[in-house]
C-alpha cells in the first residue's frame, strides 16, 4: 500500500480551503461553494473507499505512513484501526452536509466561512488518524483556531462571550494534557502510541498522567461539572458550527479516552472507574433535568447532548466489548442525530428567528414534512428500536449491567428522562394549536434542506435496523484492547501479591 | 600573532560605520544614501559571520574574545533581524521625519555593540560592548525629540538602565575582587570555592542582565519606553538587544557561574515564573498596541529564562530555539503596526484595529496567524517555541515551573484572543491606506510565512541550534 491515503484524506480539505482563500476563481459565492462541496464530497468518497479497504478482521494499525519530522523526537504516524475509521468516515460524511446546509444560513463572508470549516476537517480527521502524541496534541488543539472564528465572527448576540469561553476552557484542560505527554516522553523514550502500547507506562506514573489527559478529555467530552462551555457554544454557533461541535469535535474526547487513556494507562483507568461511573451519572440524571427546563431549543438539544455524553463515558469504562462497541455506536449514532437536530433547529430558526420554545408550536399543520423528519430524529435521540441510538444505549447499559448493577438501574432511568424531554420538545414545537401567527406563514423544507435531513435519517435508520456494518468494523479492534488492558491488569496484580 | 580574520567582521562593521559617518559628514542629504548602505553593509556583514558558522571554539586576544556556534548563530540573528527592522521601517521614518544620517550610524554602532557582548569572555570586553550597544539606544528612544514622550522614554531608559550597568559593573568588580580575575574561563574556576563575594557578585550580575532583558521584577521601564519610542526604534529594543542579553545570560550562567548552578537556578526560576505570570496579567488591560506588546515581550522573556533555568544544553537549545521564532513573532507584528497609517498618521491604539477584516482581510488574517502564534496555539510557530522549552523544562522534573507556565499561557491567550475579537467580530473603521513599500511587504510576508508553516519541517531550525553546546 504504497498511496498515502491517510495523509491524503488529512491534506485534501486543507489544500483546497487555501485554494479558495487565495485562488481567484472563488471570488463569487458560487464558486467557492462548488469547491468546498467537491472537495469535501470527494474527501468522503476517499474515506468510503479507505473503509472498504479496510480489513476489519486485524485488529493492529493499518494504513500505517511513519515520517521523520523533528530529527530524533518525535515522527510524524498515522494510522487507523477499527475504532478510528468510522470517526473518519462521520467526518467526512457530516462535512459535506454542512457545506450544504450554509446556503441559507451565512450571509456574510462565506468565503471565509467555507474554508474554516475544511481547515476544521482537516483538524479533526488529523485527530482520529494520529499514532504519535504531540501530533495528536498538534491537531486536537489546533481545531480550536477554526472552531474560534466560526462562533466568534459568524455566531449570534453573545457571540464572543462563548467563544472566549469555548476557547479557554478548552486550553486550560489541555495544557496539562502536553505536561503529560512531554512526561510520556522522558519517562518512555516515545510518544509513539504503538510502541507506548507495547511498553507499558510505569503504574507509579499512571494515576497523575490519566489525571492530566482526564482534565483535558472532560472539558471537551463535556463531562459535569466542565460542561458549562457547551450550552452557550452551541446556542450561539450557526447552525453548521453547532453541527461539527456536536457531531464530531464532541467525540475527540470519547475517542481520546479509548485510545490514550484504557491505552496507555489501564491501571489508572482500572483505579479511576468510580469517578467517572459517578459524574456519567450526574451527568446522564442532573443534565436530563436541566435539559427538561429549557426554554430555548438549541440549549435543550445541548444538554441532552451532555447527557448523552455521559451515557458513552459510562460505557467506555465499563471496559467491556459491549460496552465499548456501544459507546462507539453512541458516538456515531449521536454524531448522526444531534447534528440532524441541530439542522432542524436551524431550519425553522432560519424562518422565525428565534429560538424559543414557546414562540411555535402547530408546525404540524403548515410543515408536514418537516414534522416527519422532526419525528424520526427526536425518537432517534431518545432511543426508540429502529433507530441507531437504541443500539448505542442498549449495548452499553448491556455492558454496564456486567459491571455494576447499581449504576446500570439509575443510567436506565436517564432514558426515561431522554424521552421525556425530547418528547416533550416535539410536543411543544410540532403539535398543539398554533398561538404565533407568524407560524402560520412558515413554509415547508427546500430542497437542499431536503436532501441533508433525509441523507441523515436514511443512515440512521439503515444502521438502527442493520448495525452489523459498524459493530463488525470495531469488534476486532475493541477485543484488541480489551485484551491488552486485561493482560496489563493482570501483570499488574500479580507483581503486586 | 592573533587571528583576526577571526573578529573580521567586527573590524569590517567598525571601519564600515566611520565610512558612512564620513558619507554623511560630508555629503549633503544624504540620509537615504547612508541608510542603503547600511543595509548593504549589514548583508556582507551577515556573509562575513555565516562564513564562520563552522569554526569550533576558538578564543582571541588572550582568551577575551570568543568565536563558537553559539556566537555566530546569535550575530547572524541579530543582523538578519536588524535587517528587516531596517527595510520594514523606512516608510515610518520618512513619514515621521525622523530619517537622519545619524538613525543609521547609531543602528550599526548599537549592533557592533551587540557582536562584542556576544562574544565576550571577559569581563571588561563584555561591559565595553554592553557600554556602546546601550549609548546608542539612549539616543534612538529619544530620536523623535520634537515629541515629548519620546525624549521621556529616552530619559527613562537612559536612568534606569545607567543604574542598572552601576549594578552590574558593582557586581563585576565584587567578581574581579574575589577571583583575581576578569577572564570567565578563570572566574569558573574559582568560583568552586563557592565564596560569598562571588556569589554576590553573581546575584548582581543577574539583576543587570535581567534589567536589561526587561524581566520581572526589573521590567518597569519596558512599557514606557516601548510606547514613547517611535515604532520603529520600539521594534529594534523590542527585537535586538534581548538576542545579545540572553546570549550574555548564557554566557555568564555556563561558563563563569556554572559551579554556582544550585545558587542561580532558584533565582532565575523566580524570574522566569514572575515574569510569565506578569506579562499575561498585566497585559490584560491595556490600550495600546506597543505597551501590549512590552508586556507580552516581559512574558516571552520568562519563557526564555525558563529554558535557561533547566541547566542542561537542551535547555540554552531551547531558549535560543524561542528567541528566534519570538524575534519573527515580533518582526512580525511591527510590520502589521506599520501598515496602520492613514493620512502620514500612524495608529496604535487597539480599537484602531476594529473590524480590520473587512476592509484589509490579508492584513487580518497575517495578524490571526501572528497573534495564534504569539499565544502559543499548534501548528504555529510560537507552539514549537514552548514546546521546546516545556521538553527541556520537564525533563529536569521541573514540574512546578512547566505548569505556571502553561497556565499562564491561557492567561496570556485571553488578551491576543481580545484582539482578534477586535479584529474579526467588531464593526469596521475607515480603511488604511494600503500603498505599502516592498521591504515592508516583503517583510511581513516572509516573517508570517514561517509562522504559518513551520509545523511543516520543525527539524531546520532545530538542527542548527542543536549544534550549540555550552557544557
Amino acid at each position: 500500500m504504497n498511496f498515502p491515503i491517510l495523509s491524503s484524506l488529512i491534506l485534501l480539505p486543507a489544500i483546497g480551503a487555501l485554494f479558495i482563500l487565495f485562488g481567484r476563481s472563488s471570488s463569487n459565492y458560487n464558486g467557492a461553494k462548488y469547491i468546498s462541496l467537491f472537495i469535501s464530497l470527494a474527501n468522503f468518497v476517499l474515506s468510503i473507499y479507505l473503509w472498504f479497504l479496510f480489513d476489519s478482521t486485524n485488529s493492529s494499525f493499518q494504513f500505517v505512513e511513519e515520517k521523520i519530522w523533528l530529527q530524533g523526537f518525535i515522527n510524524y504516524k498515522v494510522g487507523i484501526d477499527g475504532i478510528s475509521i468510522l470517526f473518519i468516515v462521520l467526518t467526512t460524511f457530516i462535512t459535506p452536509l454542512c457545506i450544504i446546509s450554509v446556503n441559507s444560513t451565512i450571509k456574510n463572508k462565506l468565503k471565509h466561512f467555507l474554508v474554516t470549516i475544511l481547515f476544521m476537517e482537516t483538524m479533526m480527521i488529523g485527530v482520529f488518524c494520529s499514532l504519535d502524541l504531540v501530533i495528536f496534541y498538534l491537531f486536537f488543539e489546533a481545531g480550536l483556531i477554526p472552531m474560534f472564528l466560526i462562533i466568534g465572527i459568524w455566531g449570534g448576540e453573545r457571540r464572543v462571550y462563548s467563544a472566549f469561553k469555548f476557547f479557554l476552557y478548552t486550553l486550560l484542560g489541555s495544557v496539562l494534557m502536553l505536561v503529560a505527554i512531554i512526561s510520556i516522553y522522558w519517562i518512555t523514550g516515545t510518544t509513539d502510541v504503538i510502541e507506548l502500547y507495547q511498553l507499558g507506562i510505569d503504574a507509579k506514573y499512571q494515576n497523575l498522567l490519566w489525571l492530566a489527559f482526564f482534565s483535558s478529555f472532560a472539558v471537551k467530552t463535556p463531562m459535569w461539572p466542565v460542561h458549562t462551555w457547551l450550552p452557550d457554544a452551541h446556542v450561539e454557533a450557526p447552525t453548521a458550527g453547532s453541527v461539527l461541535l456536536a457531531a464530531i469535535l464532541l467525540k475527540m474526547a470519547g475517542y481520546g479516552f479509548i485510545r490514550f487513556s484504557i491505552g496507555l494507562f489501564p491501571i489508572a483507568s482500572e483505579h479511576f472507574v468510580p469517578l467517572i461511573f459517578t459524574l456519567s451519572l450526574i451527568a446522564i440524571i442532573y443534565t436530563s433535568f436541566v435539559a427538561l427546563m429549557q426554554e430555548d431549543m438549541k440549549k435543550l438539544i445541548a444538554y441532552s447532548s451532555v447527557a448523552h455524553m455521559g451515557f458513552v463515558t459510562m460505557g467506555i469504562f465499563t471496559m467491556t466489548p459491549q460496552g465499548i462497541e456501544g459507546s462507539i455506536f453512541q458516538m456515531i449514532s449521536h454524531g448522526i442525530i444531534s447534528a440532524a437536530l441541530f439542522l432542524c433547529v436551524g431550519v425553522v430558526y432560519e424562518r422565525m428567528h428565534t429560538r424559543e420554545i414557546n414562540k411555535y408550536g402547530g408546525i404540524v399543520s403548515v410543515m408536514p414534512r418537516y414534522a416527519v423528519v422532526f419525528m424520526i430524529f427526536t425518537l432517534g435521540a431518545l432511543g426508540l428500536p429502529g433507530t441507531t441510538g437504541f443500539i448505542g444505549e442498549f449495548l452499553i447499559l448491556l455492558g454496564t449491567f456486567k459491571v455494576n448493577f447499581t449504576v446500570a438501574t439509575i443510567a436506565s432511568l436517564g432514558v426515561i428522562l431522554g424521552a421525556a424531554y425530547m418528547l416533550w420538545l416535539y410536543r411543544r414545537i410540532v403539535f398543539g394549536e398554533i398561538t404565533n401567527t407568524e407560524v402560520k406563514k412558515l413554509v415547508d423544507l427546500n430542497k437542499s434542506e431536503m436532501i441533508i435531513l433525509t441523507a441523515l435519517a436514511f443512515v440512521s435508520i439503515m444502521f438502527g435496523f442493520y448495525p452489523d456494518p459498524l459493530l463488525s468494523t470495531t469488534s476486532a479492534s475493541v477485543e484488541g484492547l480489551i485484551e491488552l488492558f486485561n493482560t496489563n491488569i493482570k501483570i499488574y496484580t500479580a507483581s503486586n501479591l | 600573532m592573533m587571528n583576526l580574520d577571526l573578529i573580521f567582521p567586527e573590524i569590517y562593521l567598525a571601519l564600515s560605520i566611520m565610512f558612512l559617518l564620513m558619507i554623511g559628514v560630508f555629503k549633503k542629504d544624504s540620509e537615504n544614501l547612508v541608510y542603503n548602505l547600511s543595509i548593504i553593509t549589514l548583508i556582507v556583514l551577515l556573509a562575513l559571520v555565516i562564513n564562520l558558522f563552522s569554526i569550533n571554539e576558538t578564543f582571541v586576544f588572550n582568551e577575551s574574545y570568543k568565536i563558537d556556534t553559539l556566537s555566530s548563530f546569535m550575530k547572524a540573528l541579530t543582523i538578519v533581524s536588524a535587517i528587516f527592522v531596517m527595510i520594514s521601517s523606512f516608510i515610518y521614518l520618512k513619514t515621521l521625519k525622523i530619517l537622519k544620517v545619524e538613525y543609521s550610524i547609531l543602528i550599526l554602532s548599537s549592533i557592533l555593540g551587540m557582536m562584542v557582548m556576544i562574544s565576550s569572555n571577559d569581563l571588561i570586553v563584555f561591559y565595553l560592548g554592553l557600554e556602546l550597544q546601550s549609548l546608542a539606544l539612549y539616543v534612538l528612544a529619544s530620536f523623535d525629540r520634537d515629541n515629548i514622550l519620546s525624549s521621556e522614554s529616552g530619559l527613562k531608559y537612559f536612568v534606569l538602565s545607567a543604574l542598572s550597568s552601576g549594578l552590574l559593573l558593582y557586581g563585576c568588580s565584587l567578581v574581579y575582587g574575589f577571583s583575581n580575575s576578569t577572564n570567565f574561563t578563570y572566574i569558573a574556576n574559582s568560583s568552586l570555592n563557592m565564596e560569598y563575594g562571588i556569589i554576590f557578585g553573581l546575584v548582581f550580575i543577574i539583576v543587570g542582565l535581567a534589567f536589561k532583558i526587561s524581566a520581572v521584577p526589573f521590567h518597569m521601564w519596558a512599557p514606557d519606553v516601548y510606547e514613547g519610542s517611535p515604532t520603529a526604534v520600539t521594534l529594534f529594543f523590542a527585537a535586538l538587544p534581548k538576542v545579545a542579553a540572553l546570549t550574555v545570560f548564557i554566557r555568564f550562567l555556563y561558563t563563569p557561574f556554572v559551579n554556582l548552578i544550585d545558587q542561580w537556578q532558584t533565582i532565575l526560576v523566580f524570574i522566569s515564573i514572575a515574569s510569565m505570570l506578569f506579562g499575561a496579567i498585566a497585559a490584560i488591560g491595556q490600550i495600546n498596541l506597543k505597551r501590549l506588546i512590552a508586556y507580552s515581550s516581559i512574558g516571552h522573556m520568562g519563557y526564555a529564562l525558563a529554558g535557561l533555568a533547566s541547566g542542561t544544553n537542551q535547555g540554552i537549545q531551547s531558549s535560543v530555539t524561542y528567541i528566534t521564532i519570538y524575534l519573527i513573532m515580533t518582526l512580525a507584528f511591527f510590520s502589521c503596526l506599520f501598515m496602520l497609517r492613514k493620512k502620514n498618521v500612524f495608529y496604535e491604539k487597539i480599537e484602531d484595529l476594529s473590524g480590520l477584516s473587512n476592509n484589509h482581510p490579508i492584513l487580518s488574517i497575517a495578524l490571526l496567524i501572528i497573534l495564534f502564534s504569539l499565544a502559543g496555539i499548534p501548528p504555529l510557530a510560537g507552539f514549537f517555541a514552548k514546546f521546546y522549552i516545556f521538553m527541556a523544562v520537564i525533563e529536569q522534573s521541573m514540574y512546578f515551573l512547566a505548569i505556571v507556565g502553561l497556565l499562564s499561557t491561557v492567561v496570556a491567550a485571553f488578551y491576543y484572543l481580545r484582539l482578534i475579537k477586535i479584529i474579526y467580530f467588531d464593526k469596521p473603521q475607515e480603511k488604511f491606506e494600503i500603498d505599502h513599500n516592498f521591504g515592508l511587504k516583503i517583510t511581513l510576508a516572509i516573517t508570517t510565512g514561517i509562522l504559518a508553516l513551520y509545523f511543516i519541517y520543525p527539524g531546520i531550525l532545530s538542527e542548527i541550534v542543536s549544534k550549540i553546546i555550552i557544557i
